[in-house]
């Protein structure tokens, strides 16, 4: 099963199992553009399976709507990078409803807001902005990075009862593995290589990058999967082990979610942390440019030494 | 219909007395306008509906308990039409833990689910999506119920305000746009800022129908409101209702507006809503609602005022349950 294809079945199985569980967004009715909506308007027609105009403010702020009349919808954006375009709908209203309202009111929706670069796309749509969501309070962050945790993932982030900030990856939609129909727990990382000499943290795409480099070093490599809230306990174990950390990322460096694991990580635990993520740079259009802004296994490998 | 008259009545003189209220309480409340902070009971911005009570009576009359709305940041007197205890209203403006949202929003959030209030909002505009949602849903559910979305004047220039109707329309919903027009955005006349013919021909070229009526003449809204509303409730669609009105005061409490033409001013006030909503009724009658709705403010300021304040760790909760306790 693909990446995209879980993500698929994690919103039929939800709709099966919840007559609350609605989605809403531009192409839904033809599959999505990823086709990861393929099949779903023809099993729970076009009253729950929503096709919308390209009104991404009030594709969003219906959400928040439905979601305070008791509904639970899932948002599709397309890309983070159109999500900008219903930024106060995320967060000033999603976010802080249930707060500010004292909590009458819940807003339990999964807003899916794809991330990365996505080859050949230039500047508006390659970026990677999870970092402006993990900052919000009232946000959930989730970055799966196989067809299994798209499925699990997704699955519990719809169940979750929080505004969830649910983000695939742009170039994993095609991605082939093994799912099985098992449920996961939000805010859980997940040790996908044990090692001794190094920890890297990363999440998304990276987790593959990251899988595929080539070091003399013994790296502990954790995909964190929730981004907030992210899994101290794990990190920290892993780290007390092998003494240092490397976090990775897709995303601009500067200001980057890898910014927070190394700045808590070395409060706590004192012990020399980098980063690597993308230069301060808009992705180009060019190959040539666009290879600057990714971060590749050599780069990872370096850090790794550096 | 004097039953009727009175009820209008009641509604506008509690909206005023709790804005006059809420006003004397936030003098020193926020440092804007060149006005300073200091101590007062009601603090930050405080947007009154002074001016404007015949259009949340006039619509509110005809909303059940289970009708929802949205409101805008100038939303206590749309809050109080729709049943909200001015009790619990009065102790959420000075924070406390009475309060309808205990203290965590304050006016410009304030919200009362249990009447089917879905909140104010402090952003321009921002509660339209949120109207077309709660339709959405009552749609898919197939439920009776209906929602009104008051916005202002000041909205119609906002992304939003074409996106929502764009929706409503299209999946023909069971929703009554309100557009509050006071004429003023913040300090800017809002004619000034608006080219084309206004609010209604925006709202008609997308096809949703509607009326602009005289925001001020509480009767004019009730019975265009009872067309509107009796439209929707048989299934023909979103409607839209221009209530012209004035704003009496600043943006806030503590503008004088002094950006203002007085003449205009003065002729506003002249053209006071209550003035027009006590024709109908008798003055001696018009004298006890008054007196009424001045009691019910001095027990809700009173009740505010010696209500406990929000422990400190409520700051931390209803924010979410997923990584509750993990806040650095």
């Amino acid at each position: 099963m693909t990446y995209g294809q879980a993500a698929c079945e994690a919103v039929r199985q939800a709709m099966r199992n919840d007559q609350q569980v609605v989605v809403l967004g531009e192409d839904l009715g033809r599959g999505g553009v990823f086709q990861q909506y393929k099949g779903l308007q023809q099993e729970f027609g076009a009253a729950r399976v929503i096709d919308t105009p390209i009104s991404e403010a009030t594709i969003m702020g219906a959400a928040v709507g439905m979601a305070l009349a008791g509904l639970k919808p899932v948002v599709e954006m397309r890309v983070v990078d159109f999500a900008l375009c219903a930024m106060d709908e995320i967060v000033n209203q999603a976010a802080k409803a249930r707060f500010m309202f004292g909590g009458q009111g819940r807003v339990p929706l999964v807003a899916r807001l794809p991330i990365g670069m996505w080859a050949g796309s230039a500047a508006q749509h390659s970026q990677s902005l999870e970092a402006w969501f993990a900052h919000i309070p009232g946000l959930v962050v989730v970055a799966p990075a196989t067809p299994q945790d798209n499925y699990s993932l997704l699955g519990a982030a719809i169940r979750c009862g929080d505004p969830v900030v649910y983000m695939e990856h742009k170039e994993l939609w095609g991605m082939q593995a093994e799912v099985s129909p098992q449920d996961a727990s939000l805010g859980k990382a997940k040790i996908l290589r044990e090692g001794k000499d190094v920890t890297l943290v990363t999440w998304s795409r990276m987790v593959h990058t990251a899988l595929q480099t080539e070091t003399s070093k013994s790296v502990e490599i954790i995909d964190l999967r929730t981004l907030w809230p992210w899994d101290r306990e794990t990190v920290f174990s892993s780290v007390k082990k092998t003494g240092r950390l490397l976090v990775v990322h897709e995303s601009v460096q500067a200001a980057g979610f890898g910014a927070e694991i190394a700045a808590t990580v070395a409060e706590e635990l004192n012990v020399p942390v980098r980063r690597l993520g993308a230069p301060r740079i808009p992705v180009g259009y060019s190959k040539t440019l666009e290879d600057e802004a990714r971060i590749t296994g050599e780069r990872i490998a370096q850090a790794l030494v550096s | 219909m004097s039953g009727r008259a009175e009820s209008l009545y009641r509604t506008m003189a509690r909206i005023r007395a709790f804005e006059n209220a809420a006003e004397e309480a936030s003098r020193g409340g926020v440092a804007a306008f060149g006005a300073s902070l200091s101590q007062a009971q009601v603090r930050g911005p405080l947007h009154l509906s002074t001016g404007q009570e015949a259009v949340a009576a006039g619509v509110c009359i005809h909303l059940a308990k289970d009708d929802l709305i949205t409101s805008t940041h100038r939303g206590h007197g749309h809050t109080l039409a729709k049943g909200a205890s001015m009790q619990r209203m009065m102790g959420e403006l000075f924070g406390r833990a009475s309060g309808s949202n205990r203290g965590k929003g304050g006016s410009m959030h304030i919200a009362d689910f249990s009447v089917g209030m879905l909140g104010a909002n402090g952003v321009v505009a921002a509660g339209m999506p949120i109207a077309v949602g709660a339709a959405h849903a009552i749609k898919i559910r197939s439920e009776e119920r209906i929602v009104v979305c008051f916005f202002g004047d000041g909205a119609v220039n906002r992304g939003p305000f074409l996106e929502a109707l764009n929706w409503a329309k299209l999946h023909e919903l069971r929703l009554l746009f309100v557009c509050e027009d006071n004429r003023w955005s913040a300090t800017t006349p809002t004619g000034a800022m608006t080219a084309g013919e206004g609010p209604l021909a925006r709202a008609r070229a997308i096809g949703v129908p509607g009326v602009e009526v005289d925001g001020n003449d509480v009767f004019a809204v009730d019975s265009a409101s009872s067309e509107l509303i009796s439209k929707i409730r048989s299934g023909k669609g979103p409607q839209f209702l221009h209530a012209v009105t004035y704003r009496f005061k600043g943006h806030v409490s503590v503008d004088p507006a002094h950006y203002r033409d007085g003449e205009e001013v003065s002729r506003a006030l002249e053209n006071d809503p209550l003035f027009f909503a006590a024709t109908r009724i008798s003055s001696s009658e018009a004298g006890r609602i008054q007196e009424e709705a001045e009691s019910e403010v001095r027990l809700a300021l009173k009740a505010a005022s010696e209500a406990p304040w929000p422990a400190p760790e409520e700051a931390y909760r209803d924010i979410q349950d997923t990584g509750a306790g993990q806040w650095r």
